[in-house]
């Protein structure tokens, strides 16, 4: 154990301050679930590509710098300390890319890869159904080969950034016959395919974040598929593990919203009756550096050639539920102003972007797997008890 | 950046919980309940020819030179079995202050010696805070590190009055301690004394959280075992999702609590001067699990988890008793609130590992500093 950076790691995070310290927009975007603010965000992406900022621990070939996950975690530690943009395209950076880097072929990398670290291809996620939700495997829309295309029918929901992105990927039957896991596949579809109707689904905050997508006889090529047929199911769970919840949720990002949240504290504890503040202050505090931890033991691990273990799971539930305490507990100190939705300059500043944090952290126990799932995953993978 | 242990350390660690796990049962903890003593003598004599009581010690004072980091794991082991006998307390807090002790030159030999003794087995230390009115096994140590003020006093047993008292768990032997803070026996006073008590009320409080993830470890499992066997319905009661979302929220306080006592542990020993917030974060987690875990699990027991019968109880009552050692919760979360206040802390994703991440400064100058 050696809990200093090296030499190297320390320039790396000089080299990462100075970039964001001169490129970082200095006032905020507009959030990407507008028209607007959906191509702000993709022109951030650019400049990140431009400077070989997008994803750094890509390879040099597909416009990364080779880092490890140590470097990564500096990135992200610097990225959230300057306020950078949310990331428009990570479903694409975070989701996919790892997956086409480990099940695509050299085409499908060369194909997709640098077009989405540009930002100029945007995407969505497609996994959930009407009847699909924390039962993926129920999924009924089909893909059926025809040729040198797959044929798909059906219709996916909360497909998150569908509105305004450029392409979907999901899972689709591919195989009509089959059932529950078997006979899913991975295919990657242009949301500008004739037969796609996108119809877009307004968020807690009114905006919208996600959409329903139908297809109605959508034509794609073969070449979409992403891993053999049939094994779409594998990828999914392949790519559902630690690697996933560290790229989607570094705790840089609570312990950056837990450090303000120590700042709406001090300025604002004299006028606090409610005692109960501050031990939440204090929990967030520490369990946000606790998630740092636990995240460096495993990426430790893995630089060296180890294996995530089923503990991993447990991280979904804990990021998710401090995020949640964090924002719960800043609008409390926010008082009875917390309910004003922020329009002029004064009461932004006053006010900050809590309540926009508060309304997006009631979806973390439920996305990305519910968090009631994820204490099955946890009860049955990690501590071994009894499926039924 | 390496936030893992070295493969000596696991070896070390899953050698010494083989070794407890097969010594101390519930059967052979429960004999002890009705000894005079409360101590496995054979089980001490063992402990003492692996030589844990060196660990800390410093080649130059006849011990293995090992830190914390090395020691965190054993810890967790003992109190994974609920270990009675204080070794932990001996090994990382005793020891240590003996060696700080010596390193300053107080106590002419007196020091060494007992730093002799204690190592090579023939002689039993209590440390005795002032945070801690209790001592454990009191009346079995042959010297007392006690404090009065920020003094520091190192009394043979013969010198001090015990007052045994009944611990809720029957396998510990507490009692209040009281001495004469005769100038005979002390080492050391004022700015001193009380550097000396600061850093063994971290490295106390570091030993409660390290056994306190132990205890609470070994209770989700026996909860997993006994809610896999007991039937009903027709099934196990542990398919149940009430059931398994208690413990599965235990499991996710303790792989949560886990690398902060690590870290904490890493801090004392690199960086003790700086080591308060970490050692109260370890605290303070730790207890948080295994205070629910204690709850959970006797709840997963039904109406067993309240019996005396059942096994279960030696962990719990342990955990409950740890929670309150060296600083409770809510001493500690005092000094992080204090801590969090201070326009100086430094807070933020680019200080998970202090001043250090602050890339102006050198980490070789940083440990000068």
């Amino acid at each position: 154990m050696d809990l200093r950076y090296t030499d190297e790691q320390q320039r790396f995070r000089l080299e990462v301050r100075e970039w964001l310290e001169a490129h970082v927009p200095s006032a905020p975007l507009p959030s990407f679930d507008t028209e607007q603010g959906f191509e702000a965000h993709r022109q951030w992406e650019r400049s990140l590509a431009a400077g070989n900022w997008g994803m750094v621990t890509w390879p040099e070939a597909y416009g990364g710098r080779g880092c490890d996950l140590i470097q990564w975690l500096i990135f992200e530690e610097e990225y959230y300390r300057a306020g950078a943009p949310l990331r428009v395209n990570q479903n694409g950076i975070f989701l996919l890319g790892p997956t086409l880097m480990e099940y695509g072929t050299e085409e499908q990398k060369a194909r997709f890869i640098p077009a989405m670290a540009r930002g100029d291809e945007i995407w969505a996620q497609g996994w959930s159904e009407p009847n699909a939700g924390s039962d993926m495997a129920a999924i009924r829309c089909t893909a059926i080969r025809d040729g040198d295309d797959y044929v798909i029918n059906g219709q996916k929901i909360w497909s998150t950034r569908a509105v305004f992105a450029d392409w979907v990927f999901g899972l689709f039957r591919t195989d009509p016959e089959s059932e529950r896991h078997r006979g899913l596949s991975k295919i990657l579809v242009p949301l500008s395919a004739d037969g796609i109707t996108v119809r877009p689904i307004a968020q807690l905050n009114g905006l919208p974040g996600f959409a329903e997508i139908f297809f109605d006889d959508v034509r794609v090529p073969a070449f979409n598929l992403l891993g053999g047929e049939g094994e779409g199911w594998n990828i999914a769970m392949a790519t559902a593990g630690f690697e996933r919840g560290l790229m989607l949720r570094s705790p840089a990002r609570f312990q950056q919203a837990a450090k303000r949240l120590v700042e709406l504290y001090r300025s604002r504890r004299n006028e606090v009756l409610d005692a109960s503040i501050e031990e939440a202050v204090l929990r967030c505090y520490m369990d946000a550096e606790a998630y740092a931890l636990s995240t460096y033991q495993t990426a430790s691990l893995l630089v060296k050639g180890g294996r995530i273990g089923p503990e991993a799971s447990c991280n979904k539930i804990f990021w998710s539920e401090l995020d949640l305490l964090i924002h719960e507990t800043a609008m409390k100190l926010l008082g009875a102003r917390g309910e004003i939705e922020p329009e002029s300059d004064q009461d932004a500043a006053e006010l900050g972007s809590w309540l926009d944090g508060f309304l997006f952290a009631q979806s973390g126990p439920i996305y990305a797997g519910t968090n009631e799932i994820q204490r099955n995953i946890i009860a049955e993978r990690m501590l071994g008890m009894p499926r039924k | 950046m390496d936030a893992t242990f070295t493969d000596d350390q696991l070896t070390f660690a899953e050698a010494t919980r083989a070794v407890l796990t097969g010594e101390v049962t519930p059967d052979r903890v429960r004999a002890r309940w009705s000894t005079e003593d409360g101590l496995d003598q054979s089980l001490m004599e063992q402990i003492q020819s692996l030589g844990l009581n060196s660990v800390l010690v410093p080649e130059a004072l006849g011990g293995l030179g090992l830190g914390q980091t090395d020691f965190i794991l054993m810890a967790q082991a003992c109190g994974y079995v609920a270990l009675p006998e204080p070794v932990v307390e001996q090994v990382t807090i005793a020891a240590p202050l003996l060696v700080d002790a010596v390193d300053r030159g107080l106590g002419d030999g007196r020091v060494q010696t007992v730093l002799d003794g204690l190592q090579q087995g023939t002689a039993q230390i209590a440390v005795g805070h002032p945070i801690n009115p209790l001592i454990n096994f009191a009346h079995s140590a042959d010297w007392f590190l006690l404090g009065h003020g920020e003094g520091l006093y190192l009394v043979p047993a013969d010198e001090v009055v015990i007052k045994p008292l009944k611990s809720m768990d029957p396998s510990r032997r507490i009692a209040e301690v009281g001495f004469d803070a005769d100038a005979a026996y002390c080492l050391a006073q004022g700015d001193v004394g009380a550097e000396l008590w600061r850093a063994t009320l971290n490295r106390g409080a570091l030993a409660s959280a390290a056994q306190l993830v132990g205890l609470a470890e070994a209770m989700v499992e026996q909860a997993v075992r006994y809610t896999s066997d007991r039937e009903q319905f027709g099934r196990a009661v542990g398919a149940n999702q009430a059931v398994k979302h208690l413990l599965a929220d235990v499991a996710v306080q303790l792989e949560y609590a886990k690398p902060v006592v690590y870290r904490a542990a890493y801090t004392a020993e690199v960086s003790p001067g700086r080591a308060d917030f970490a050692v109260s974060h370890a605290k303070a987690a730790a207890t948080r699990a295994a205070l629910l875990a204690s709850r959970q699990c006797i709840q997963a027991h039904g109406a067993m988890g309240y019996t005396w019968e059942c096994d279960l109880q030696i962990w719990v009552k342990r955990a409950w008793a740890l929670a309150r050692e060296w600083g409770d919760e809510g001493f500690h979360k005092n000094r992080i609130h204090e801590w969090l206040l201070r326009p100086e802390a430094l807070l933020g994703p680019d200080f998970t590992f202090g001043r250090r991440s602050i890339t102006e400064v050198p980490a070789s100058e940083e440990e000068a500093a």
